[in-house]
């Protein structure tokens, strides 16, 4: 290697790292620290007799929401509330009884099936206990 | 004896070379002919984003960039702060007019055939100023923290997580975690107020360099006898200001009958609004999500609609190397048509959006 080269690839060489040593901790800091997520696997979504039937309340399930229905039997369901199209949450239609996204009118029925519209898949359904006056939402394994 | 004004001007004269500036705006010339109309709608995007800037700054003072009291600034400005329902409709309208303003000037620059070369690079920066202005656009709309704009911007972020590879980092990255929370308004407000501006800065000096070097396209097919003209400074200048004066009217009238929304305060534990939809120049993509069916084939339907989106886009942003008669100063049949169609198809999603909604 010519020493003209050398010198060019030296310089060329401690620009590219000082611009790495510039650029790397200007990129981790925008990066979004890691939040601790806890992971929930029950959750008490609420009280008997607080739904009348064929009504809905969305509950906390974590840190994404979930929907318990009271259906128009007085069964009650759970279901997580993020549609599986973009995410929107969803909303319970009571004349139809069904589950219904208002973001790409997406349809599903009472056991979370796509009925209609963009939704690729089901919703997620939960397991609903009740533990004295409490109604236990947790996840199906 | 020189008077006090003369002086003045004399003296930064000396210093900034201000006469040969002047020199060179008297020689430079504007041609104008039958589409000259079509001209003026560059000068109102840049008019329209000295609006979004200075009316920018001024929400600045008062808006508060977090989730627990967002909302509560922007009522208090529109409640409170003196003229604060103004200087938010003026920002709120004069984005959605800049907007509207650059799809107008890109078509018109579409069927003027105006990218042809030497000016391939001022379409390509358009259109990335486009796509800035669109980020602008989606970035700003989550700011007030209201339901519409809360659930609008988790189906925009979803979109991006769809992008293959890079989608999900990308999302993470927009949103401060894995799903919108306190930590996504700080991200979306430094994107709005911090960078994008300092691209645009960038890219929209690069596009307004290359349009004083190159000066005006004139369309293909002109003769001589149709193309005269005109002084860039006063004349050009004079009529760019009167569409200005124009569109300022056009932003005040929009204020005062038409103040913009606030909206309800986001829950994220509150299912989506019915009648959701996001900002209208989105519509046309939504409408699509919305009536694509969720598989093709063995496809999802959604990232088959993305991907399609992708390809246009592509599409879009090449056509200065694609249309090879324009190249040649002739006219293309071809490029005519798919520009017409991808306009007509944008306009009639758009359409569907409002007319047709439980579609």
């Amino acid at each position: 290697m010519k020493r003209r080269r050398f010198i060019d690839f030296l310089l060329g060489g401690g620009i590219a790292g000082t611009i790495i040593t510039f650029l790397y901790p200007v990129l981790k800091y925008i990066w979004p620290p890691k939040q601790s997520e806890v992971i929930v696997k029950s959750v008490v979504a609420g009280k008997i007799n607080e739904l009348a039937p064929n009504t809905y309340k969305i509950f906390k399930f974590g840190s994404s929401p979930g929907i318990l229905i009271n259906t128009k039997e007085g069964e009650l369901k759970a279901f997580t509330a993020v549609c599986t199209h973009l995410s929107c949450t969803v909303t319970y239609d009571g004349d139809t009884e069904t589950i219904f996204c208002p973001c790409h009118n997406g349809r599903f029925d009472l056991k979370g099936n796509v009925i209609s519209g963009p939704p690729p898949r089901p919703l997620e359904a939960y397991n609903v206990e009740i533990v004295g006056e409490k109604i236990l939402v947790s996840k199906r394994t | 004896m020189k008077t006090f004004w003369e002086k003045i001007w004399l003296y930064f004269d000396y210093r900034f070379k201000i006469s040969d500036l002047a020199q060179l705006t008297k020689k430079k010339k504007v041609p104008e002919h039958k589409y000259s109309f079509w001209y003026y709608f560059g000068g109102i995007c840049l008019f329209l984003f000295i609006i979004q800037v200075i009316t920018g700054i001024l929400l600045l003072l008062y808006y508060t960039p977090s989730a627990d009291s967002a909302f509560e600034s922007i009522q208090y400005i529109m409640s409170q702060v003196k003229f604060g329902w103004l200087i938010r409709s003026v920002h709120s309208w004069s984005a959605n007019l800049l907007i509207g303003a650059i799809f107008i000037h890109m078509f018109s620059t579409f069927f003027l055939r105006a990218y042809r070369p030497p000016r391939e690079l001022t379409w390509v920066t358009g259109f990335f100023l486009l796509l800035i202005f669109l980020a602008f656009g989606f970035t700003g709309y989550l700011l007030p923290w209201n339901k519409l704009a809360f659930f609008a911007t988790r189906v925009g972020t979803d979109i991006v997580g769809i992008v293959p590879i890079i989608g999900e980092k990308l999302k993470t990255f927009l949103l401060g975690g894995k799903v919108i929370s306190n930590a996504t308004l700080p991200r979306f407000f430094w994107i709005h107020v911090a960078v994008l501006p300092f691209i645009t800065v960038l890219i929209l000096g690069v596009h307004l360099l290359l349009v004083q070097t190159l000066g005006m396209s004139t369309p293909i097919g002109l003769s001589d006898r149709e193309v005269k003209e005109i002084p860039f400074f006063p004349n050009f200048v004079l009529k760019d200001f009167l569409a200005w004066i124009l569109i300022l009217g056009l932003i005040g009238i929009l204020c005062v009958f038409f103040p913009w929304e606030i909206g309800e305060k986001a829950d994220p534990f509150a299912s989506a609004p019915p009648g959701i939809k996001p900002e209208w120049y989105f519509t046309f993509m939504f409408t699509t999500l919305k009536i694509i069916p969720s598989k093709i084939l063995f496809i999802e339907g959604e990232k088959l609609a993305l991907f399609g989106f992708f390809i246009g886009g592509l599409f879009w942003l090449l056509i200065p190397f694609l249309d090879k008669k324009a190249q040649k100063e002739e006219k293309s049949k071809l490029f005519f048509i798919i520009g017409l169609l991808i306009l007509i198809y944008i306009i009639v999603m758009t359409l569907v959006t409002y007319f047709f909604p439980k579609l």
